[in-house]
């Protein structure tokens, strides 16, 4: 009996939550629509989710990159298939891994640091503060961070994937004794504008999620320090479980 | 001056009288700046506002007292609209505003300004954009024009401009509510509110900032609400006092009435003795460490 009860908790809970980050992120997403937008703040997080985020996912894009194309190698060639090497890491980096990659990067550095900033504005009440101003927090620190992730996690993919591709080509022409014009002409002529754009809309869903994670998280993080620490570890961790779970659902519908 | 309650407050345990509006409201018949009618507010199983009524004239400054987890940071955050109430009003000039947020209050309704207990500055931003806020962002004052408007609003209180290019985390605490205050005041508001004005700071400096305080609420001729537990600021910058006690208003009268006060629960609390009818603490609110979060609406 015990059992059944915790599991009806549990779910009545999930719901609630489910519930309450719709509507956060309904208030989030008619705050980016409607005037006044705060472009300054958009500038100032699109740099800090975007460009700052650059070193991390190319870093990551041209190991992962490289890796693949070992990989691929040895198990291509238990069937005499070592030459579509290439094709299978373009497809693997722009469908998949330049997203997701990105995404978890973004999730780790950005929805951490979304989620510890926020929390700590609402523990300083600083939060508090832009409504006695007259401002409306979602204006101000919600719209510009999901807009801003938005738009910047398709850029950090297209450099992912540029940056990813390079890796698998770097690899196997200094240890696999690929030739590399040959390399980069069958990367091109197999992939097409789908594998790229289906790349890119997963990416911009990843970015919506991530910074919402980090916003919702921190906005109502409570507690004091041990509350912002918490709502920093929740916003890491339901970001990287949404990010894989709408990956699929994405995957199914666009392949 | 003082209000006597329609009955006096009882010294021992069991429910509390409820005190009807100020005498300085219907005394000169004007509607009140601020009026908080039957207000309460529960937390989990806790009842921490139980039917407040409060209203401030035009003009007056009223100081609410009250012992630690009395309710009021939860009065005071409905009265500026952080808060819902679960029952009652808030009126502002007579107009009802209680289902207004504070960003839309704050922009719809006479201008209110607050200074937070920690002074809430953006910690991102430096102190001149901290004060000019406001202005160039809801006000869409240019930003020169805000910069110097912030400037001067430093200089009434006492920071040179070489204090405007850092950044928060440079400055003391007494600068910092300093910060706040120009910050509260520079948009001219109608209505100002003071949450803990002088807590954490040395006596000298909590003096610094009553002065500012009385200073600023006199030269904008505005209302003014603040909570407070230190006595020497409730006397200095308060024209009225209200005590708040078990989620109701125990007393309230003029502020150089409160020493002659017959109740039980302000002699107490003015004294600061363990002995009385106030027994302690009421407790964390909704089982949280510190203050209610404006978002449990």
């Amino acid at each position: 009996m015990n059992a059944v009860r915790a599991i009806g908790r549990s779910t009545l809970d999930l719901v609630r939550s489910a519930g309450a980050v719709t509507i956060f992120a309904g208030r989030g997403v008619a705050a980016a629509f409607s005037p006044p937008f705060f472009l300054r703040q958009l500038r100032r997080q699109a740099w800090m989710i975007g460009y700052t985020s650059l070193p991390a996912v190319g870093l990551t894009a041209v190991f992962t990159g490289a890796a693949l194309a070992l990989n691929i190698y040895t198990g291509g060639g238990r069937f005499n298939a070592e030459q579509i090497m290439p094709q299978i890491v373009a497809l693997g980096i722009t469908r998949e891994l330049g997203p997701v990659l990105a995404a978890l990067m973004l999730a780790g550095r950005v929805s951490a640091a979304i989620a510890a900033e926020i929390g700590a504005m609402r523990a300083t009440e600083q939060i508090d503060a832009l409504q006695t101003l007259s401002v409306d927090p979602y204006r101000y620190t919600i719209a510009p961070r999901l807009t801003a992730a938005v738009l910047t996690l398709p850029l950090l993919t297209v450099v992912a994937d540029i940056i990813g591709i390079a890796g698998g080509w770097l690899v196997s022409t200094a240890t696999l004794n690929f030739n590399g014009q040959v390399y980069v002409r069958n990367t091109w002529s197999f992939l097409t504008s789908g594998d790229v754009t289906s790349g890119l809309i997963k990416a911009a869903v990843f970015g919506f999620i991530v910074a919402l994670m980090g916003c919702y998280h921190g906005f109502f993080a409570s507690g004091g320090a041990r509350g912002v620490g918490r709502a920093t570890t929740n916003a890491v961790v339901s970001a990287y479980i949404l990010v894989f779970a709408s990956d699929y659902v994405m995957t199914s519908l666009l392949r | 001056m003082s209000v006597e309650p329609l009955t006096s407050p009882s010294t021992t345990t069991g429910p509390l009288p409820v005190l009807l509006p100020s005498e300085a409201t219907t005394a000169n018949s004007l509607t009140p700046k601020l009026h908080l009618q039957g207000v309460t507010k529960t937390f989990g199983a806790r009842q921490v506002l139980d039917g407040v009524d409060i209203a401030v004239a035009p003009g007056r400054s009223l100081v609410i007292i009250g012992a630690s987890g009395q309710g009021k940071s939860v009065t005071l955050k409905i009265a500026v609209g952080l808060m819902r109430p679960d029952q009652g009003r808030v009126l502002v000039d007579g107009e009802d505003v209680t289902g207004m947020e504070a960003s839309d209050r704050a922009r719809n309704v006479p201008r209110f300004g607050m200074l937070f207990q920690g002074a809430a500055l953006f910690d991102s931003m430096k102190v001149w954009e901290n004060v000019a806020f406001r202005l160039v962002i809801a006000d869409k004052v240019p930003r020169r024009e805000a910069k110097d408007r912030a400037i001067e609003a430093l200089g009434r209180v006492g920071l040179s401009p070489e204090f405007a290019g850092l950044y928060p985390g440079e400055l003391s605490g007494g600068m910092q509510k300093r910060v706040g205050l120009a910050r509260a005041v520079v948009a001219h508001p109608d209505i100002l509110f003071f949450d803990e004005p002088t807590t954490g700071l040395d006596p000298i400096t909590s003096d610094v900032i009553n002065n500012l305080i009385l200073e600023e609420v006199k030269r904008l001729g505005c209302t003014a609400i603040s909570i407070t537990h230190d006595m020497a600021s409730a006397r200095k910058i308060g024209d009225e006092i209200a005590m708040l006690h078990g989620g109701h208003i125990v007393w309230r009268g003029d502020a150089k009435t409160i020493d002659q006060a017959d109740n039980a629960y302000v002699r107490q609390f003015i004294n600061g003795v363990a002995q009385g009818p106030i027994t302690g603490d009421a407790g964390p609110v909704r089982g949280s460490v510190g203050r209610p979060r404006a978002r449990a609406r």
